[in-house]
């Protein structure tokens, strides 16, 4: 059997499950990216990515320059992390990351000569990006990768090398760029396709050769016509293909989305790799371009500080390890109804009990809603509606398993298949009686008996 | 050492800037819910899906139709509130699942039922109907069918056929049968264009197939109703009524008198589409549909009842649970495979 002849062509697609939330995308659409300045000091995580933990390689009080290394890790699914500003550290320390886990973190106060503003920017994403210089040997984009420390920016923060490194029995055919920032009020990858689509173009190259892709596509919903065209303009004369989407949350999911473009399903417990697929972020691909063209590793990303919640809602760069607090000061703090910051979009992201938080490369938004918009209706008793079941993007039957989790009936739960849920959100957001049904399933997972 | 950490940390804090810091709340995802969409916001649009068939039958039957789904309603509203105060809960009114079922079982009686009929079934409705299950969500059965089914074995008389039909009253389509009747009894066929309009004699909300599909359309546009319960009814009706009417041409229950008389379209668009007691699934829906559909073929053509889609209904609600368990989907991408021992 020929491979060649099972790949099936990219096109543009669309999703019949999923809701359409009012994106609110318009608070910050329009504002261009601008670079932190540089804060006083910043803490960095050791881990933040999915996968074995970092240990410290500096010690306390020496002077580091930016980009040096200051964790790593042997294990092959890990990530390294390195130095945003240049400065002193400091003891390790230990931070609360959103989704609550406890980690420790090498602080650094700023220190000596910074680069800064335009000059920050432009080193990351401006000047040329020679698609000729790409290594031609995929161990060497893969290596390059995994020195810089790349993980999936658009949330999952899962190592990019591992997903980089083709395994011999499962061939790679397509690399999906996924810039469908499916989730409402987010910017930071619209402003990204806008402001700086060649490093973007140049990481897609180097990735598809890193897996040896035959087709390259860069997926892009249709509610961002402007980015769509810069996009499609930055990939001319590249074998790239910008393919529209549909307007639909959880477009931007690995699995929605691999459907959408090509039609594949990835099975249940199972990876795109599975059905010969690699989905990455498009910042991710502009962090790739940089590893892989300059050596440089990750230390910065883009945030969008934004919702009602935030005074003047923005796109900002920032080092990795800065606190939340100063992102929200320089969008000139939040408003008096300001009740709920969430890291990430308003669908999947986790609340912040404090904004004394450091971002992590993970951070695709800092969303602050108010009292206004998370405003519910009490909840009610299930009226079987149906309305949770037709949104499901896997095609679940989330009341049942919802009410199954709060009972906890175990075998309930597992014969409607509770594990396949990926936690997207659509059921509780639709739900007339407003039953916390993500929630409730979220929290079975994490219960769920073994056995 | 550690110091200089909590000093870092302390900083970081105050970075925050001079204003208040407003309490920051923590909760799980998602934070936002679709505010066009709540129980009572579904309820709502039942009755405004009805008001085609209201406005029909009240102009058809006067002020007969006003005084039935007054009553039925009123009734249906006190049971509510006597029963959740005998539960002790808070009062369910506000969810207007109680109007709606009032609507329905006024709309599904005879112009000339006596008072105490609806009063009767009203109360059936809601407390045998839903409050003994446990209120809103656990019932079984559609409460309206649950409290007009009781009328009926109760009051045979005043639900018979022979309720519908009089002389002398200053409605002029009473005077003959409904045209389910006629056809069965009488052979009689009545003209299509009548029983679409709906100026027939009938049960108040059933005669005007033009204000069902009006009404009904909308809620299936709006998706208060699913449609695939409409489309899979009727469509079964048409393909067993269309095989009858090819095998026994002459007889006067034809095609249309099967999808537009009696109350297929008001049943198929209002009652089978209560969401607490039909089905959750898209093969579940069809399933309940054809079920439906079979049933209503079945009594009309075969029993001594003229019309069929109380029984048909009532029947395929206590099948429900089952299909609810039978037929779900397996997750796109298979089964979630089994756990790790
Ligand atoms: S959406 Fe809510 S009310 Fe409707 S079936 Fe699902 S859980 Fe029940
Ligand atoms: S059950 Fe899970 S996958 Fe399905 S809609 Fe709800 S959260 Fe999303």
């Amino acid at each position: 059997m020929s491979a060649q002849a099972t790949v099936p062509q990219v096109h543009s697609g669309s999703l019949s499950w999923g809701v359409h939330p009012d994106d609110r995308k318009q608070l910050s659409a329009d504002a261009p990216i601008e670079v932190l300045p540089t804060p006083a000091q910043v803490r960095v995580p050791l881990l933040q990515h999915l996968g074995a933990p970092n240990e410290a390689v500096v010690k306390p009080r020496t002077a580091v320059a930016w980009g040096d290394v200051l964790g790593r890790s042997d294990a092959f699914v890990s990530a390294p992390v390195h130095a945003p500003i240049a400065g002193k550290t400091a003891r390790v320390g230990a931070v609360t990351l959103p989704n609550g886990r406890r980690v420790a973190a090498v602080p650094i106060k700023a220190d000596g000569e910074q680069v800064e503003g335009r000059a920050l920017f432009d080193a990351i994403y401006g000047g040329p990006w020679p698609h000729d210089e790409i290594p031609d040997d995929p161990r060497a984009i893969v290596a390059a990768v995994r020195e810089a420390g790349i993980v999936g920016l658009g949330g999952a923060a899962f190592p990019t090398h591992v997903k980089l490194s083709v395994r011999e029995d499962r061939p790679i055919h397509t690399l999906i760029l996924n810039g469908a920032e499916c989730e409402p009020y987010l910017t930071a990858d619209y402003r990204l396709m806008l402001e700086a689509p060649e490093p973007i173009v140049a990481g897609a190259l180097a990735a598809a050769r890193a897996v040896g892709a035959q087709q390259i596509a860069i997926a892009i919903e249709d509610n961002k016509p402007a980015a769509i065209g810069e996009m499609k303009r930055a990939v001319a004369g590249t074998p790239i293909r910008v393919v529209e989407l549909t307007t639909r949350y959880p477009m931007g999911g690995e699995r929605q989305l691999i459907y959408a473009v090509t039609g594949l399903v990835v099975p249940t417990g199972g990876l795109p790799l599975d059905v010969g697929v690699v989905v990455m972020n498009v910042g991710t691909a502009a962090a790739v371009a940089r590893a892989v063209l300059r050596g440089k590793p990750l230390t910065h990303r883009i945030v969008s500080v934004t919702g009602e919640g935030i005074a003047t809602p923005k796109n900002l760069l920032v080092p990795i390890g800065v606190s939340y607090a100063e992102l929200v000061a320089c969008c000139g703090g939040l408003t008096p109804d300001a009740t709920r910051a969430v890291a990430g979009g308003p669908m999947m992201g986790f609340t912040l009990g404090s904004l004394d938080i450091p971002v992590t490369k993970g951070t695709s938004g800092l969303t602050v809603l108010t009292d206004s918009t998370i405003k519910k209706a009490p909840e009610t008793n299930c009226v079987r509606c149906g309305r949770c079941v037709d949104v499901c993007p896997i095609r679940l039957v989330p009341t049942r398993i919802a009410l199954a989790a709060r009972h906890k009936a175990w075998d309930i739960a597992r014969a409607y298949h509770i594990t396949a849920c990926i936690e997207c959100g659509c059921c509780a957001y639709t739900c007339p009686a407003n039953i916390p049904l993500t929630q409730l399933i979220r929290m079975g997972k994490a219960e769920l008996p073994r056995s | 050492m550690h110091d200089e950490f909590r000093t870092l940390e302390a900083t970081a804090e105050s970075a925050g800037g001079a204003a208040p810091m407003p309490a920051l709340r923590v909760a799980p995802s998602p934070h936002i819910a679709d505010p066009s969409l709540t129980t009572a916001r579904m309820m709502i649009d039942v009755l405004i899906g009805l008001a085609p068939v209201i406005a029909m039958s009240v102009w058809v039957f006067r002020w007969y139709a006003v005084l039935q789904i007054v009553i039925a309603t009123l009734s249906c509203l006190a049971a509510e509130a006597l029963a959740t105060s005998m539960r002790r809960r808070a009062l369910t009114l506000g969810d207007f699942s109680a109007a709606v079922t009032g609507v329905i079982l006024g709309l599904s009686l005879p112009w000339s039922a006596p008072w105490y009929v609806g009063v009767i079934a009203g109360f059936i409705a809601i407390g045998l109907g839903k409050a003994v299950f446990g209120g809103l969500g656990y019932n079984v059965f559609n409460p309206a069918m649950v409290g007009r089914a009781f009328v009926m074995i109760a009051f045979p008389g005043a639900l018979g056929a022979a309720a519908y039909q009089a002389q002398g009253v200053a409605l002029h389509v009473v005077t003959e049968a409904t045209p389910l009747t006629l056809a069965k009894q009488s052979a009689i066929a009545t003209d299509w264009w009548p029983l679409f309009l709906g100026t027939v004699n009938g049960s108040l909300g059933e005669t005007s197939a033009l204000a069902c599909l009006l009404g009904g359309l909308w809620l299936c546009l709006r998706r208060t109703a699913s449609w695939e319960i409409p489309a899979s009814i009727v469509g079964t009706v048409a393909v067993l009524a269309g095989i009858g009417q090819l095998v026994r041409p002459d007889s006067p229950m034809t095609l249309a008198h099967h999808l537009l008389g009696g109350a297929l379209l008001f049943g198929a668009f209002f009652i089978a589409t209560d969401p607490v007691t039909s089905p959750l699934t898209f093969r579940g829906k069809v399933v309940f549909g054809i079920g439906i559909g079979v049933l209503v073929w079945l009594i009309r053509t075969f029993s001594g009842y003229p019309e069929g889609v109380m029984f048909a209904v009532l029947v395929m609600n206590a099948v429900t649970p089952l299909l609810n368990r039978w037929v779900y989907p397996d997750p796109l991408g298979g089964p979630a495979p089994a756990p790790k021992s």
